[in-house]
C-alpha cells in the first residue's frame, strides 16, 4: 500500500513538473494559438521576426533568415553570430523548407509584419502541417510597444518585453510632445534616396518611409490622395529637382559618396546645405531593411536630424545605450565610428 | 513569309511618309521638352535655349532641368526607339518571320543578366551599364558560336533555336540572382531595370551609346540592298550573288551592337522592336531601303511619345516596358483592322 502511495506521489510530482497546460494565446490576427509555457526555441519566419526574437530572447533564436555577414557580426551578441541560415517562410519567395523548420524543432514560429489574410492563411497551413504553434504579430511601427509586450509574454520574458515597450513608448511620447510645438510648415521636406543612383524612393504612406514621416519629416514623394500602391517607386531627376527636398536620407554608400560631386544633384537644396545623411546599416538598417525594431534607433536619429533644437542629445551615447539594451552588445569607440560614418550628414571628409 | 513589293500602293508615297514622320517627330520632341514635373514655361525655355546657343548659361535650376535632364532623356528615347525598331526590321527580314523581335538571339536577356549581376554585386551605375552591354554582346556571340558549331542544313532555324535556348538559360540565371538578391535593396532595383526606364538618363549616357548605334547603323545602311536579298532565303540569295552566311554575321553583329548599347542605358523595353517594323511595313511596304528609315523614325517617335507619357501621367514614373505595350497594343490592333498593307 505504501508502495502505491509513493508511486502516486511520484507520478503527481512528475505531472506537476511537466508543462502540461499550454497557455492559450491570442495573436494580432485574433487567432487563438496554444503556446507552450516554456518556449526554448523559436523559428522566426522572416527578417523582421528574427530581429524581434533576437531583441527579446536571443537564446531562443534558432537561426537567421540569411547568415550574418562579417561586418554585421561585431554588432550581434557572440552566441548568435554564427547561427545557421534558415531562410524565410513568408514574403517574396519562400526560401525556407518546412523540413528545415521541423528539423530545428522549434516550440513556436513567429511572424512579425503584415497580418493580412494571405499571412493568416499561411500561418494556419504551416501550423496544421507541422503541429508547431504559429503566431502572427502586427508589425506596424505604431504597434511596436504592443508587439514587444505580446511576444515578451509568449516567450516567457514579460519583464523584458515591458521594459523595451516602455522605452518605445517614451520615445514616441517625447517625439509627439516635440512635434506638437512644430507647425507642419516648419518640418523638413525629406526625400528617401534608394538605389545607387538615388532615383528609387518610397511613396508617402509606404512602409519604407514610415519612420521618416513618424519622425516628423514631410516626404516629398507624395502622390496626394491618388489611389496608388504605396511602395517603392522610380523617380526621375526632374521630379527630384521639382520637389527640391531640403533633407535627403539614404542608405546607399555609393550614392552618398557620389551625390556631392554630381552636377545635377548639386541643384538640390539638401545637397547645397550639406543635409544628406547616410543611414547606418549594422547589424540592421535604421530606416527599413527589415521593417522591425531596428527602426527605433533610426527614429531617434532622424528626430535629431529634423529637429536639432528639440533633440540635441548625444547621438553616440544614445546609440550605445540602445545597442546595449536591444542588441546585447557594448560598442567600443571604433565600432561606433564605423557604424556612424555618414550618419551626421555632410560631405565625407 | 516572303517579302515582295506590296501589291496595293502604300498609303502615301514612301519617302513622303518618312518626311512627314520626321517633321512629326521633331514637333513631338519640342512638345516633350516643354512638359514635365518641373514647371518650365515656353518663354523660359526660349530664353534658356538662346542663352545656351550663345554660350551664356544662367545656372538656374530650370536650365539644368531643360538641358541636363529633359533633353538627354528625349534624345535617349529617340535613340532607343530608333535602334530597337531598326533592329526589329532587320531581324524580321533576316529570319523571314514576322514574330521576330530584336531579342530573338537573346541580346536583351543577356544584357538583363549582365545588369542584374552588376546590381547584385552592388556596382556603380556605369559598371552596371557596362555589364549589360557586354552581357548582350556575349550572349549573341555564344548563340552564334553554337549555331556555327551545329552546322545544320537550316542555319537560320538553328540560330533561332540556339537563341531561344541560351535566352532561357540567361533568364533562369536572372531568376536565380533575384532569389539570392537582397530583398530590401537589390530586388526592387532589379525589377525596375528589367521593366525598362529612361528616368535616370544622363547626358553622358547619350554620348556613350551614340557611337555604338552609328557603328551598327552604317553597315546596315550600306548593305540595305543585300539585306533585301537575304530575306528571300539563302538559295535565292546565292543565285543573286550574295553570300548569305557572311552577310548574316555582319548584320547580326551590327544589330546586336545597336540593341545591346541601348538596352544598357534603358533596361529591357519590349514591343517597340516587334511592332514598329510591322507598322512601318504597312506604311511603306517591305523594301528594306525604305523600311529601315521608316521603322527607325516610327520607333523613335513612338518611344518618345510613350516616355513623355511615362514621366508626366502621374506623380511617379511608370515603367516603360509596361507602358509600351499598353499604348501600342490597341494602336496596332486598329492598324491591323484597317487593312493588311504591305504584308504579302
Amino acid at each position: 500500500m505504501r508502495h502505491v502511495i509513493a508511486s502516486t506521489i511520484m507520478l503527481l510530482g512528475l505531472f506537476g513538473a511537466m508543462p502540461l497546460r499550454a497557455g492559450e494565446f491570442t495573436d494580432s490576427a485574433g487567432r487563438k494559438v496554444n503556446v507552450p509555457q516554456e518556449v526554448a526555441k523559436v523559428f522566426a519566419s522572416g527578417p523582421p521576426a528574427s530581429v524581434l526574437v533576437y531583441v527579446l530572447k536571443p537564446d531562443a533564436l534558432t537561426g537567421w533568415p540569411r547568415s550574418l555577414r562579417e561586418n554585421e557580426k561585431p554588432y550581434i551578441a557572440p552566441a548568435q553570430r554564427e547561427l545557421p541560415e534558415l531562410g524565410r517562410l513568408t514574403g517574396r519567395g519562400d526560401t525556407a523548407n518546412l523540413e528545415v523548420v521541423l528539423k530545428t524543432a522549434p516550440d513556436l514560429i513567429i511572424d512579425f509584419g503584415s497580418v493580412r489574410d494571405t499571412y493568416i492563411s499561411l500561418a494556419d497551413i504551416v501550423q496544421t502541417r507541422t503541429s508547431i504553434p504559429y503566431i502572427l504579430i502586427d508589425g506596424r511601427f505604431e504597434a511596436t510597444a504592443t508587439a514587444l509586450r505580446l511576444v515578451g509574454d509568449a516567450l516567457g520574458v514579460p519583464e523584458r518585453g515591458e521594459k523595451l515597450a516602455e522605452y518605445t513608448e517614451t520615445l514616441f511620447a517625447d517625439l509627439d510632445a516635440a512635434l506638437a510645438t512644430i507647425p507642419e510648415g516648419q518640418r523638413p521636406r525629406v526625400y528617401l534616396a534608394r538605389g545607387p543612383d538615388g532615383l528609387e524612393t518610397g511613396l508617402k504612406g509606404s512602409i519604407n518611409t514610415e519612420i521618416i514621416e513618424r519622425a516628423g519629416g514631410r516626404n516629398v514623394a507624395d502622390p496626394g490622395d491618388a489611389d496608388v500602391r504605396r511602395g517603392i517607386v522610380q523617380a526621375s531627376m526632374e521630379q527630384v529637382l521639382a520637389a527640391n527636398p531640403d533633407t535627403i536620407i539614404t542608405w546607399d554608400s555609393t550614392f552618398f559618396e557620389k551625390v556631392w560631386s554630381d552636377p545635377l544633384w548639386a541643384k538640390v537644396d539638401a545637397v547645397q546645405k550639406g543635409r544628406v545623411y547616410l543611414s547606418p546599416l549594422l547589424p540592421f538598417g535604421w530606416i527599413d531593411r527589415p521593417p522591425s525594431l531596428n527602426r527605433l534607433i533610426g527614429l531617434r536619429w532622424l528626430a535629431g536630424i529634423f529637429f536639432p533644437e528639440q533633440f540635441n542629445q548625444d547621438l553616440r551615447a544614445q546609440v550605445r545605450s540602445f545597442y546595449s539594451l536591444f542588441y546585447h552588445v557594448d560598442l567600443d569607440e571604433a565600432a561606433l565610428d564605423t557604424l556612424l560614418a555618414g550618419a551626421r550628414g555632410g560631405r565625407p571628409q | 513569309m516572303s517579302v515582295r513589293e506590296a501589291p496595293g500602293a502604300p498609303l502615301l508615297p514612301a519617302w513622303g511618309i518618312v518626311g512627314t514622320r520626321t517633321v512629326a517627330t521633331i514637333l513631338l520632341a519640342i512638345f516633350a521638352s516643354l512638359v514635365g514635373a518641373y514647371p518650365v514655361t515656353l518663354g523660359e525655355a526660349a530664353r534658356i535655349f538662346t542663352g545656351w546657343l550663345a554660350g551664356r548659361p544662367d545656372g538656374s535650376t530650370a536650365e539644368t532641368v531643360l538641358l541636363e535632364v529633359r533633353l538627354p532623356r528625349i534624345a535617349a528615347a529617340l535613340l532607343v526607339g530608333a535602334a530597337l525598331a531598326g533592329s526589329g526590321a532587320v531581324y524580321q527580314g533576316l529570319f523571314r518571320n514576322p514574330l521576330v523581335s530584336p531579342d530573338i538571339l537573346g541580346v536583351s536577356t543577356g544584357a538583363g543578366l549582365g545588369a542584374v549581376l552588376g546590381i547584385f554585386l552592388s556596382l556603380p551605375i556605369i559598371l552596371i551599364q557596362g555589364f549589360a552591354f557586354i552581357g548582350g554582346l556575349a550572349t549573341v556571340a555564344v548563340v552564334y558560336a553554337i549555331a556555327a558549331a551545329v552546322r545544320g542544313r537550316e542555319p537560320v532555324l538553328v540560330l533561332v533555336l540556339a537563341g531561344v535556348v541560351v535566352g532561357a538559360l540567361a533568364g533562369s540565371m536572372i531568376s536565380l540572382l533575384k532569389v539570392l538578391a537582397d530583398p530590401y535593396d537589390q530586388l526592387p532595383a532589379i525589377t525596375f531595370w528589367l521593366l525598362g526606364s529612361l528616368s535616370s538618363i544622363r547626358p553622358a549616357d547619350v554620348w556613350s551609346v551614340l557611337p555604338a548605334i552609328l557603328a551598327g547603323l552604317v553597315p546596315l545602311v550600306l548593305l540595305r540592298w543585300r539585306i533585301n536579298v537575304l530575306s528571300l532565303g539563302d538559295d535565292e540569295a546565292r543565285t543573286l550573288g550574295v553570300e548569305a552566311g557572311k552577310l548574316r554575321i555582319i548584320v547580326i553583329g551590327a544589330t546586336t551592337l545597336m540593341t545591346a548599347s541601348v538596352v544598357a542605358i534603358s533596361g529591357v523595353i519590349g514591343w517597340v522592336g516587334l511592332v514598329m517594323p510591322h507598322i512601318a511595313r504597312m506604311l511603306v511596304g517591305p523594301n528594306f531601303d525604305r523600311l529601315l528609315p521608316a521603322s527607325m523614325l516610327l520607333g523613335a517617335g513612338y518611344l518618345l511619345g510613350v516616355d513623355t507619357l511615362a514621366r508626366t501621367m502621374s506623380q511617379v514614373e511608370t515603367p516603360l516596358g509596361i507602358l509600351t505595350a499598353f499604348v501600342g497594343a490597341p494602336f496596332f490592333l486598329w492598324l491591323l483592322a484597317r487593312g493588311r498593307h504591305g504584308w504579302e
